[in-house]
């Protein structure tokens, strides 16, 4: 058994400053950052967008990535999806005692890799230790602040009828791929979590397309929760057919072993875009160019019939209701 | 994706819809026995493929909708015992018992653990050796096999802080109470696929030749489900009433022979008490004498008030078929899947849920033209 995290290490002490200086500072180590100020000072002009998020993701190792990923590519997601190139972010990590400082290096240097691949900074810090029990391993909270460029409009109450409803690729696999890994259902495959930092994606769609409406990360509650939740916002109804949703067969395949429907379970790495008619198959393709967007898809449209409510054309070809997530996702037992 | 694709086939699904609308002349009423058929036919639109004169009925295959109100007391009362871990499947979490809620007793500091198999809690147990794990266990013919291989685990390994609250219930016999009931009548009976693996087709013989009532074991897959309304349709045009096993990957005359022997070694079969329905003679699974030692309700006895039924729910009346769930007044008002007032509306294989979930009725009251 390694070196693990002591109640001391966030007394403020002296085991506080070498976690932060051996252990913290080395990975996201910048100008701003090595200041070891009470904040950073940064300039920025235009239109701003700030955003912040917590992270608890039970395990925090899994197929694909891991909390500390996670925790940059979910903020830098948040302001990309308000149409933000992503400049900063602050990163606050509540860690419970008995930790191992072996993964806490792990996370730490999957944080540097995820804002290298962002291209953001990470200009503000925070450690606290909490008793064993008082917290699970590790939380982290990061929050972001981006510019977003003139004449870049995105809001969930801009859909309007006839738009297209654009997916970045296949659905349920971040989700899956926790769900594998937790305790009591173990299950060994090879899909990965699809956890990715999308400015890069949203970067280039907006150059083919400024006036992209809007823009959208299916996290929790799946796809059918966010298609509900820009109805909703935009009082628009939305049509999808079911056979243009991709979806991997290892995800098909666990959820229906589980029960479970792959439009509601997780995903960290892709979007929903609701764009003007005119520009649809032009975004789509470049989405498609994208790493991140290679599957992409135009799965519906936008209707002013039944406001706020979502419709999916099944497989067999009638249509039905395709309602928000309610209560947890659970496997089925029969 | 090979072997669902196949079962998903919206040309083969055509085909077999319209083979229904040739062989359909008059109206019939056709029970799916089991709450995952509900949401297959629900979540694919099978509804709108087979002609309205087709009537489907969901029927009481929900294990957590027809778990009493008293046992889920018991449940819950066991929970609150200093020292105990419950453990049980997800849905019965949420499910409002009397005064309480597994999941609110969990906010108020029971131990109450959701599972995905009662081997799982075998686990739990002995990780936990200065605890009494308990688990609650509920379903049908499914997943009692497995509850009797972890009983025997126990027995084998010598855990003896692993108990079980035996729920489990059986198919056949409260098929027959509905059918004796005379509450609902029935042409025919879409079976439950999953049961039907573990105890074959022949426990179902009855129902054709004391009632005349027709009867086909389905699969989950749309195609399994539309293949089985087509073997129904015909039975019931052609008066030649029987059981049909229209999910052949799956089901044989005899069962899984293995499966049924765990569970004659380990349970014996008792009356049980059904929500909406009460004691069905027959219908239960309680543990034989010699597997005592295991049994929840022996080790700790509990005493409970007389349950309470949620006011205006009428779980019991869609449990039994005799009522859909949108004609229940608090449907989508005041009993949401948010706000559960009855089981039905919690459960991932409650008619309520399904309802809800998919928008129902609304799409048959003409939703659909419109879009």
């Amino acid at each position: 058994m390694g070196d693990s995290i002591l109640l001391a290490h966030g007394s403020g002490g002296r085991l506080s400053h070498e976690l932060v200086e051996k252990t913290l500072l080395p990975f996201v180590a910048n100008q701003e950052l090595n200041k070891l100020d009470d904040s950073a000072v940064f300039e920025a002009s235009g239109r701003l967008a700030f955003t912040i998020d917590s992270y608890v993701v039970n395990p925090i190792f899994f197929p694909g990535g891991d909390i500390g990923r996670l925790a940059v590519c979910g903020t830098v997601n948040d302001l990309a999806m308000s149409g933000a190139g992503p400049l900063y972010l602050s990163l606050a990590a509540i860690i419970e005692e008995g930790f191992l400082l072996s993964e806490l290096e792990q996370v730490m240097r999957s944080i540097k890799e995820a804002a290298q691949e962002a291209g953001v900074s990470i200009i503000a810090g925070d450690t606290k230790v909490v008793n064993r029990g008082q917290a699970d391993k590790l939380f982290i909270t990061t929050s972001g602040v981006g510019t977003v460029s003139p004449g870049v409009d995105i809001a969930g109450a801009n859909a309007r009828a006839g738009d297209k409803v654009l997916l970045s690729g296949t659905v349920g696999d971040h989700g899956i791929a926790v769900m594998s890994q937790r305790e009591g259902l173990e299950f060994s495959m090879s899909l990965e979590s699809d956890c990715a930092p999308l400015n890069g994606l949203v970067a280039g769609m907006l150059e083919i397309s400024p006036r992209i409406h809007c823009l959208r990360d299916p996290t929790r509650g799946g796809l059918a929760t966010t298609l509900n939740e820009l109805a909703r916002q935009s009082e628009v109804g939305i049509i999808v057919e079911e056979v243009t949703i991709p979806v991997r067969g290892e995800v098909r395949a666990a959820c229906d072993l589980l029960g479970l429907d792959p439009l509601y379970v997780a995903n960290e790495g892709k979007l929903v875009a609701v764009v003007d008619p005119g520009d649809a198959d032009s975004v789509l393709a470049e989405m498609k160019r994208s790493n991140y967007g290679r599957d992409a898809a135009i799965i519906g449209e936008v209707t002013s019939e039944h406001p706020g409510k979502v419709m999916i054309r099944t497989r067999l070809g009638p249509s039905r209701i395709l309602d928000m997530l309610s209560g947890e996702l659970l496997p089925r037992i029969c | 994706m090979k072997f669902i694709d196949e079962y998903q086939d919206s040309r083969l699904a055509k085909g077999l819809a319209d083979q229904i609308a040739r062989r359909s002349t008059r109206s019939i009423r056709l029970m799916e026995f089991c709450g995952g058929h509900t949401h297959a036919i629900l979540r694919y639109g099978i509804r709108q493929l087979v002609p309205a004169r087709v009537e489907l009925r969901s029927g009481p295959g929900c294990p957590v909708c027809v778990t009493a109100t008293a046992d889920l007391d018991k449940a819950i009362a066991l929970a609150r015992l200093p020292g105990a871990i419950v453990t049980t499947f997800g849905d019965m979490m949420r499910v409002p018992g009397s005064a309480s809620s597994l999941q609110q007793a969990k906010a108020e500091g029971a131990d109450v653990r959701i599972v995905y198999s009662a081997l799982d809690a075998i686990e739990m147990a002995r990780a936990n050796p200065e605890k009494e794990v308990i688990f609650v266990g509920i379903g049908f013919e499914t997943t009692a096999p497995t509850i009797a291989a972890s009983i025997l685990k126990a027995r084998r390994e010598e855990t003896t802080n692993f108990r079980v609250l035996s729920l489990n219930k059986l198919t056949p016999p409260v098929m027959k109470a509905l059918l004796d009931s005379g509450e609902i009548q029935l042409d025919g009976i879409i079976c439950p696929g999953h049961v039907s693996v573990v105890i074959g087709s022949a426990p179902y013989a009855f129902i054709p030749r004391d009632y005349g009532v027709a009867c086909a074991i389905s699969g989950f897959e749309p195609l399994d489900i539309l293949l089985s309304v087509d073997r129904l349709v015909e039975q019931v045009e052609g008066g030649t009433p029987g059981v049909e096993i229209a999910y052949s990957r799956g089901v044989t005359a005899d069962g899984n022979r293995k499966a049924r022997e765990l569970m004659d070694e380990v349970f014996e079969v008792g009356d049980a008490n059904w929500r909406g329905i009460g004691i069905v003679p027959d219908s239960g699974l309680a543990l034989r004498e010699e597997y005592g030692r295991f049994d929840a309700e022996k080790a700790f006895p509990v005493s409970l008030q007389p349950p309470r039924e949620p006011q205006g729910c009428r779980c019991g009346d869609v449990i039994r078929g005799t009522t859909t769930p949108s004609d229940c007044e608090l449907f989508g008002k005041l009993c949401t899947p948010e706000r559960p007032v009855g089981p039905c509306m919690v459960s991932s294989e409650g008619a309520c849920a399904a309802y809800h979930q998919y928008g129902y009725p609304d799409i048959s009251q003409g939703f659909e033209s419109k879009t």
